[in-house]
């Protein structure tokens, strides 16, 4: 039997201030790693909610972005009467010529403005993105310079909201419409009419990419291996899943910068707790020579100062994910590395992002209570008695 | 005959400090019966309460036997040492030494934890204890909202909650005014009488030592014979 927990809780009550400042380090450190965290997870729900897994999307060969890839509109005339691929209510075949660019929208935090995705579509890449639902206004006529923004654009860029003009390619362009796309990545994006804006851009015959659906999974990889085979189209065909899987990679400058913060912080919150708790075994060594005169082992005694380390380092845990917590659904953006332009998403706190949160703060407790309990567990019955 | 539950022979403990040896007892040979109540008298550094930790095996012979309870205790491991305490000694000390953040019956409690006794055993021990040495309506009670006779009190309701052969008490008045002092030593005397244990008592207080039924007095770390008091 070990010594009670409630020996250890109350000891920690009782030195509240030491207890809460000790505490209070490690809710700064468990804080940064569950925003890191809670960030990565976000992008990363942002990037797998989008992509249909009947959606295939076709590049030029050698390209891995459709921001530098060149798809000429008579490669999607080749395309579009592939077998297996999908067809509208009016019998269209379900193939979407696109144009992807990037425009230079200011901010009011980023004066000399941030990239923003621009893309140019067909009525039938509308159609296929049954995820994106307007939200307001209505949707571009085709022919006008007139844009759809996601609502993440809406909401960041104040030159982009409902009924404001936007400047590029030959004109202004009226914003009229704001469309989610739900945690997707269009919620970042703007939609304009792809033959207005390849004509802008002096690309009417290289646009980008094409989108197509397969009529089902399996029609979807005959697909991409007929697509990929084709030496006469030259083009590389993915799943559009896994082409925004592999956009997750832009989240890991700040995965890696923000886990190395956090480790940095975490060595001086163990010493915090190292020099807490050491200063516990010093103030409390006469107890500890008591509870070995009444029969606690060595080991005993090492278990119970180790899971007051613990309980004080949880502690800070429980409030470093309480410090976070206001950040979840909250939006943010950073810079997407595949289509230089920013892609915003929204921070989540999932479980598994406060459980790594809370274990973060159980090693650390572990780490800073280990020593001081060994020197706890090593005291001589009567040195320890004979202490103050 | 009663039965020897204490036993040393020539046992010495010395002591290094800076280099220097220091005789803190020197060949003692001492015999305590079951049902025993031995007074150890002394001035200070006399060896009186070196003698006890020995007993306890609170610390180890430098040379000599030591059986308590039949037990060399030079032959246990310290995990063993730990265990055979709990069991056998119930240890009173002088400055009380409960555990502040602890409830005096969860003080008491504490001995217990070591056994196989269900919490609600450990609880009706723990409150019997308490009854016995008259602090039932204190049981709730935190060690500071105590009296120091009180505390002491409490102490001697852990030594005796395991019910060990052995009671050993490290100048048990030594901290307490008269009359709680009295209570203490009342109470000593009532365990050993009543409920017949054994009991040690290291004081330097004459008066403490008439409570017990015999007296032995140790001088400069060594054992005066039986009957012989210090000049």
């Amino acid at each position: 039997m070990a010594i009670p927990l409630a020996y250890n809780w109350r000891n920690l009550v009782v030195r509240k201030a030491t207890t809460l400042m000790t505490a209070l380090g490690i809710a700064l450190t468990v804080a940064v790693l569950v925003a890191v965290l809670a960030l990565i997870e976000g992008l990363r729900r942002a990037f797998e909610a989008t992509g249909n897994p009947l959606h295939v999307l076709v590049l030029r060969k050698g390209s891995d972005s459709e921001l530098v890839s060149n798809f000429t509109r008579a490669m999607y005339q080749d395309l579009k009467f592939k077998p297996g691929i999908a067809r509208s209510r009016t019998g269209e075949p379900m193939a979407s010529l696109e144009m992807v660019t990037v425009i230079n929208l200011p901010r009011v935090d980023s004066p000399e403005g941030m990239n923003v995705t621009l893309r140019g579509l067909l009525p039938i890449g509308i159609e296929m993105r049954e995820e994106v639902r307007l939200v307001a206004g209505r949707w571009f006529e085709f022919g006008k310079r007139e844009v759809v923004v996601g609502k993440s654009i809406a909401a960041r860029f104040p030159g982009a909201e409902l009924g404001k003009q936007l400047e590029f390619g030959r004109g202004r362009w009226t914003v009229v419409g704001i469309m989610d796309a739900g945690r997707g990545v269009a919620n970042s994006e703007i939609f304009a009419d792809l033959n207005q804006l390849s004509a802008d851009y002096n690309r009417a015959e290289v646009l980008s990419s094409a989108l197509v659906r397969a009529v089902d999974s399996v029609a979807a990889q005959a697909l991409i291996n007929d697509l990929s085979s084709d030496r006469r189209l030259n083009v590389t065909a993915l799943s559009e899943r896994d082409y925004y899987e592999r956009q997750k990679i832009s989240g890991a400058p700040i995965q890696y910068i923000g886990t190395l913060v956090a480790l940095i912080m975490a060595v001086g919150s163990s010493f915090a707790a190292m020099n807490t708790m050491y200063a516990a075994v010093a103030r409390r060594a006469r107890e500890i020579g008591t509870l070995r005169v009444l029969g606690f082992s060595r080991l005993s005694i090492l278990a119970s100062f180790l899971v007051e380390s613990v309980l004080l380092s949880l502690l800070g845990g429980v409030l470093g994910v309480l410090l976070v917590l206001p950040l979840d659904g909250m939006t943010t953006g950073i810079g997407n590395f595949v289509t230089f332009s920013e892609i915003a998403f929204d921070f989540h706190l999932g479980p598994s992002s406060l459980i790594s949160g809370l274990l973060f703060a159980v090693a650390m407790g572990a780490l800073g209570g280990v020593f001081p309990a060994a020197v706890a567990a090593r005291k001589e019955i009567l040195t320890a008695l004979r202490e103050y | 005959m009663t039965e020897i539950v204490i036993q040393t022979r020539d046992l010495d403990k010395e002591f290094r400090r800076d280099g220097f040896s220091i005789t803190a007892l020197h060949r003692i040979n001492l015999e305590v019966r079951r049902g025993e109540f031995l007074a150890l008298m002394g001035p200070s550094g006399s060896g009186k309460s070196t003698l006890l930790h020995l007993i306890a095996a609170m610390d180890r012979p430098t040379r000599g036997e030591i059986r308590v309870l039949g037990q060399d205790l030079r032959a246990l491991s310290d995990r063993e040492v730990a265990r055979w305490r709990n069991r056998h000694i119930g240890f009173v000390f002088q400055t009380f030494n409960l555990i502040p953040v602890l409830t005096a019956i969860e003080n008491v409690e504490l001995p217990l934890k070591l056994t196989h006794l269900s919490k609600k055993e450990r609880l009706a021990h723990a409150e019997t204890a308490l009854r016995l040495v008259g602090l039932a309506d204190r049981m709730h009670h935190l060690p500071r909202q105590l009296s120091g006779g009180q505390e002491q009190r409490v102490a001697i309701a852990r030594a005796i909650v395991t019910d060990p052969d052995l009671i050993l008490a490290d100048e048990p008045t030594g901290n307490l005014d008269a009359a709680s002092a009295q209570e203490v030593l009342t109470l000593l005397a009532k365990l050993n009488q009543e409920f017949g244990k054994t009991i040690i008592l290291v004081t330097h207080d004459p008066h403490a030592a008439r409570f017990a039924g015999k007296t032995r007095y140790l001088e400069k770390g060594e054992l005066l014979p039986e009957g012989q008091v210090p000049d």
